[in-house]
């Protein structure tokens, strides 16, 4: 094991009796404080926030325009172009998933899908919203990119049994994403 | 009118008796400081919260209002404007109530700048279902936060609020207990308090609460000799153990860190300093300390020993912890506030210029002053606690027994050294 | 070496039969004849093979097994040879590579299989098998248990070089009533083929088509319908043969596997239970070369339905009252109800019904049951068959012997209590573990006429139906316990599932049951778990003197001779 020694600061009599330390400490977040109150904070503009402090009242205002591309939000099964759906119940996610939010119930194509090659489809894939952590690990792990993160960040439920999500809603959060590869050719 | 006479005698009757009147008038003051501290319990949730936030660049909780707008559909399936609500009281819309009901606009939520906050906040916890473990001990897991609670409402009793008002009866002096004994009797009951920490973290049998009850144990025994030695030059200038004759000596030779006034100005006074900041700092420390407020939460600290004590407590037991933490505050913030920062007293002799005009003024507004002193120390309480990290436990253990019970020792020495020399 | 320096290590390995073989640096002895492979993967170096199987005949077509051989260096005429001061010759290692299935051991032989040249040729198979393997594991059933999956990971290369259209073949493709074939996913080992004529003797698979188009298929006008045909899909190295029952049901790294007994019939296949959360999802055989071999018929494979069936009685049900309907109760109250029911049968006039399905634990316990009611009227229920010549026994019933052993009973007094039954004097019928419908031919009119009916069972059927009181028991795979087969050897039946609902083992049942009658004698009351009513019986039964849960282990011991072989082991012990 490889490890790098740091060294510790040397403290001179002042720093340890701490009084004088703490005064300045105690500075910082006064100054902090004072500019909250003004509605001076220094990352207010990056923020887009009003009011006091640096926060964007939430649901007058909201996060949608300022989300990065990584945000990682509630999980969606997609479509490719084609309109297939992408999920073959490989059961990977279910597997990966640390919280163990995901259930699939893995099935057959139905006999009139135009890709007869993929032959298995979930029958059902059910998340527990109230289980997933929005780790991601699913999108990691699908070796058919079928299930993304998506920015979607208000769940409210007012029931358990309706946190779990089914797999015709999965698919209408998730939509029909493009530049994907398009693997269940004949001859690949 | 004669009934009304018949009363008005029968109370001055009563109150003439001696043992009635003094009867009365504590329980009157009993009740004023509950009331005082509980609204303060409260009060400090808020500005723990609110300061907390503008230090971290939030609002802080801001949203609670007082939910009037609710009214709009009582009882009705549509919204009923607020004029049509007047009607239906038969208040003619001409009328003063009216128009300053439409000028207040009383049909929205009124806003509270979230000091409604704590008080949904007590209802939530109210509501909750509580959970009680099948493992614990019931009998001291029911006790535990009783005994957090309690005490800091009896210590309570000796701070004095105001100074005396001398009626036809009798003199009311504005203290519920005005013992000889004043910070004998707070380090004493505030001592049991930890006793609730300790109990609860043992009857929870479970690992974290358990090391959190001993920590409690162990901090509590290490801050409470520093603090009562720390004390004792103050008491040594003051000579009584009083705390209304504390109060009253600050009130009339200059309050123990501003001697402004009075006595105050001379440089002797002024030699005295050095100690008493000193003991100032000691003693506030370990007010922090005896409280269990960052930086020396280690009883619930919550990144090694998840809640601490009351890991295993939900409901309403966990908001008497809450409550309790809060209590200590407030009092170990009205202690530091009566013995350092003149408690009630107004300060540059307007106490005697005030009692002189009118002594019941004179005890509002030194009631007023104490109020406006303890929400300033509550402020520094939260204001230290967002600013400062945590101690590791050796470093408290360190700090307490290496540092402030050797410092306050000597600083008993030093007093001594200047009273002889310079007064 | 050796202490002695006089005598080598040949002659040592020579006089026991043996042979020196050095694999990956370490010397051992093996027998001769001994194939690379088995001597290999029977020291724990592990030699990755597809078409090898040790019970079918070598085709060595996979060219996976290939590792580098060594022997002494051929000597010239009148030269003696040299040896070492460890006692062995020097090795003078092969330019190319040997399979390590059709090559046996010799003297001095040397073998490397972690060298770069097997690696390299391996990694080489690999990628020809792959040109045209359609790499669909995702929907795969063998994911998780391919050697094709695995051996890439161990060997391959990882990226593909074959940029060409891959060759189309069929794809699933129903060849027989249980089972799918997929010829893409094929790596032709031939073992399918080799196992249907050699083990089975039904030659209906091969190989067709020819170059890249070579595939698996039947031959025209036949299907793979023998009842070992599932066999098949545990022997294919990869996904083209498999199992229509478990065809996407779950994934096999889901799966929890117990290893335990097949209850079927009396030769007790070995087999493992594959489960996940309670559920079961498939069986499949488990290697005991003195019961089953490797195989197991598909009729026994397929028989587990019925656990997590909705049919499984999950709580004890009481008629409260004579033609009243039957409501669920709790145990307490039930064990309770039925102890002063009981008390009021006359023993004369009642009779037990147990079962040779049975483990031996319950069966000690049905006779202390028996021994504290008094009752004498006790048989257990016979079932006989066809013996298929392969594994499937004419004994229907997995533990008569076991019943012979312990109630002393072969269901000879079955008879006797029909007849009391027809004819009134058996008022009082306790059935444990058997519908007694069905082959105990008692008709469902008599059963309305007795008096009182105690049934026992893990499912609904006629007889818990008629009952006056419905005790819920367990099925194979919720229970621990013994039974003996055919052949005389006692085996393990492990628990790989909770009991379904309230149900509970039925060794606890009769063993509660005893003690509420007013049983006192502490080697049945006193018995907490299987292992140790195992240990009573080795205390009481000369059979089974010295038997411990710990040493029967899991592939059972003989613990008594009656005669009777199990065709298919005979077969396999004549071929060698």
């Amino acid at each position: 094991m490889s490890y790098i020694p740091v060294k510790r600061p040397k403290f001179s009599l002042l720093d340890k009796v701490y009084v004088v330390e703490l005064v300045k400490g105690l500075a910082i977040t006064l100054k902090h404080l004072v500019l909250s109150l003004l509605g001076k904070s220094r990352s207010k503009k990056d923020f887009n926030g009003k009011g006091v402090g640096a926060c964007m009242p939430f649901p007058e205002q909201r996060w949608d325009a300022h989300m990065p591309d990584y945000y990682r939000g509630a999980p969606s099964l997609v479509r490719g172009e084609d309109g297939r759906e992408r999920c073959v119940s490989c059961q990977l996610c279910e597997f990966i998933c640390p919280a163990r939010a995901i259930k699939i119930t893995p099935g057959a194509v139905s006999p009139d899908a135009a890709c007869q090659k993929q032959e298995k489809a979930p029958a059902e894939f059910e998340i527990d919203m109230l289980r997933c952590i929005y780790c991601g690990m699913c999108q990691e792990v699908c070796p058919e990119q079928a299930i993304f993160l998506s920015k979607e960040y208000l769940i409210t439920v007012t029931d358990r049994k309706k946190a779990v999500r089914d797999k015709a809603t999965l698919y209408k959060l998730g939509g029909t994403r493009k530049g994907l590869v398009n693997k269940w050719n004949q001859y690949k | 009118m004669s009934l009304i006479d018949t009363i008005w005698n029968w109370c001055v009757d009563l109150l003439s008796n001696e043992i009635w009147f003094y009867l009365i008038t504590t329980v009157v003051k009993l009740v004023l400081m509950f009331a005082v501290i509980l609204a303060f319990v409260v009060l400090s949730v808020w500005i723990e919260r609110r300061v907390a936030g503008w230090i971290q660049d939030r609002p802080g909780p801001n949203r609670a209002g007082i939910p009037l707008q609710l009214f709009q559909r009582f009882g009705s399936k549509e919204k009923q404007p607020l004029k049509e609500w007047l009607h239906f009281f038969g208040i003619p819309e001409t009328c003063w109530i009216a128009k300053l009901c439409t000028w207040l606009r009383l049909d929205r939520e009124i806003p509270t700048f979230g000091l409604m906050q704590p008080c949904l906040d007590g209802g939530k916890l109210f509501l909750k279902q509580e959970l009680t473990p099948s493992y614990v001990r019931k009998v001291y897991f029911t006790i535990a936060p009783m005994l957090v609670l309690g005490p800091p409402m009896v210590a309570a009793a000796v701070i004095p609020f105001a100074s005396s008002v001398t009626t036809d009866f009798g003199t009311i002096n504005m203290v519920v207990a005005n013992i000889g004994i004043g910070p004998l009797w707070i380090f004493a009951i505030s001592g049991l308090s930890v006793y609730g920490l300790t109990l609860a973290g043992w009857s929870s049998n479970s690992k974290y609460p358990f090391l959190g009850g001993l920590r409690a144990t162990a901090q509590l025994i290490s801050y409470e000799v520093a603090m009562g030695l720390s004390i004792i030059p103050l008491l040594m200038v003051f000579s009584t153990l009083n705390m209304q004759d504390i109060v009253q000596y600050q009130a009339d030779n200059g309050w123990t860190l501003l001697p402004l006034w009075g006595e105050g100005l001379s440089w002797q006074r002024w030699a005295l300093m050095a100690p008493l900041g000193l003991s100032f700092i000691i003693f506030v420390t370990c007010v922090f300390a005896e409280a269990n407020r960052t930086p020396f939460d280690m009883a619930e600290c919550e990144t090694d020993l998840v809640g601490g004590y009351h890991s295993e407590y939900s409901s309403m037991k966990f908001a008497s912890f809450f409550m309790g933490e809060y209590a200590a505050m407030v009092i170990g913030s009205a202690l530091v506030v009566t013995l350092f920062l003149g408690g009630w007293s107004i300060g540059f002799g307007a106490d005697e210029a005030l009692h002189s005009v009118c002594s019941w003024l004179a005890v509002f507004c030194q009631f007023i002053m104490f109020l406006v002193k303890l929400v300033a120390f509550i402020f520094f309480f939260v204001w230290v606690r967002w600013t400062l990290p945590r101690f590791r436990w050796d470093q408290v253990m360190k700090l307490g027994w290496l540092v402030f019970l050797e410092l306050a020792v000597a600083n008993i020495f030093l007093t001594a050294a200047v009273l002889y020399f310079v007064k | 070496m050796s202490n002695n320096p006089t005598i080598l290590p040949k002659d040592a390995a020579a006089a026991e039969g043996k042979v020196n073989v050095q694999i990956n640096g370490k010397w051992y002895r093996f027998p001769k004849g001994t194939r690379i492979a088995d001597a290999c993967n029977s020291v724990g170096v592990h030699v990755p093979c597809f078409c090898y199987h040790p019970k079918l005949s070598v085709a060595g077509s996979c060219r996976m097994c290939l590792v580098e051989q060594g022997m002494p260096p051929r000597l010239a005429p009148g030269a003696t040879p040299t040896y070492g001061e460890d006692g062995y010759q020097p090795i003078q290692w092969m330019p190319r590579a040997v399979i390590a299935c059709a090559n046996t051991v010799a003297e001095n032989m040397g073998i490397r299989t972690d060298a770069k040249l097997c690696n390299e040729a391996r990694r080489g198979v690999l990628e020809f098998l792959l040109t045209n393997h359609p790499l669909d594991c995702p929907i795969c059933d063998q994911a998780g248990e391919c050697k094709l999956q695995e051996y890439t990971t161990d060997y391959g290369s990882g990226t593909h070089r074959f940029t060409e259209d891959k060759t189309k073949k069929g794809k699933n493709i129903s060849i027989g009533p249980r089972v799918n074939l997929d010829q893409e996913r094929c790596v032709l080992c031939r073992r399918c083929v080799r196992f249907m004529k050699e083990i089975v003797g039904e030659e209906v698979l091969g190989v067709v088509g020819r170059g890249t188009h070579n595939a698996i298929a039947c031959y025209p006008g036949t299907s793979l319908d023998s009842n070992y045909s599932m066999n098949v899909v545990d022997i294919c190295p990869v996904g083209a043969m498999t199992s229509k029952d478990f065809r996407f049901k779950m994934r096999v790294w889901f799966l929890k596997s117990t290893p335990t007994i097949d209850v079927n019939c009396g030769t007790g296949t070995n087999i493992n239970i594959w489960t996940r959360e309670q559920q079961v999802y498939r069986i499949t055989p488990r290697q005991n070369d003195e019961v089953n071999s490797c195989w197991m018929p598909d009729s026994h494979r397929l028989n587990y339905k019925y656990i997590n069936a909705p049919e499984r009685l999950l709580t004890p049900l009481v008629k409260t009252d004579h033609g009243a309907p039957q409501r669920p109760s709790t145990w307490d109250a039930t064990l309770n109800m039925v102890v002063e029911q009981l008390h009021s049968c006359a023993p004369t006039e009642t009779a037990i019904i147990c079962s040779a399905r049975m483990t031996n634990e319950e069966l000690y316990m049905v006779r202390a049951l028996a021994r504290q009611l008094g009752v004498t009227k006790i048989d257990i229920v016979p079932r006989k068959g066809e013996n298929d010549g392969m594994l499937v026994s004419d004994d229907r019933n997995p533990n008569t012997n076991g019943a012979k052993l312990i109630l002393g009973k072969n269901g000879s007094g079955l008879a006797a209590i029909r007849r009391g039954i027809k004819n009134n004097s058996i008022r009082f019928l306790i059935a444990l573990g058997e519908d007694v419908t069905e082959e105990a031919g008692i008709e469902a009119e008599d059963l309305e006429a007795l008096d009182y009916i105690l049934a026992m069972s893990h499912s609904e059927n006629a007889t818990t139906k008629a009952a006056d009181v419905v005790l819920p028991g367990v099925t194979f795979a919720e229970k621990y316990g013994t039974m003996i087969n055919v052949a005389g050897r006692i085996q393990r039946l492990n628990k790989a599932i909770e009991p379904q609902g309230e149900a509970r083992p039925d060794w606890d049942i009769l063993r509660q049951l005893t003690e509420l009658l007013g049983c006192d004698c502490p080697r049945v009351i006193a018995c907490p778990s299987p292992m140790i009513i195992l240990e009573e019986m080795a205390q009481e039964f000369e059979a089974m003197k010295g038997l411990t849960w710990g040493n029967i282990g899991n592939g059972g011991v003989v613990i008594m001779d009656t005669g009777v072989t199990i065709p298919l082991i005979e077969r396999e012990k004549g071929k060698k």
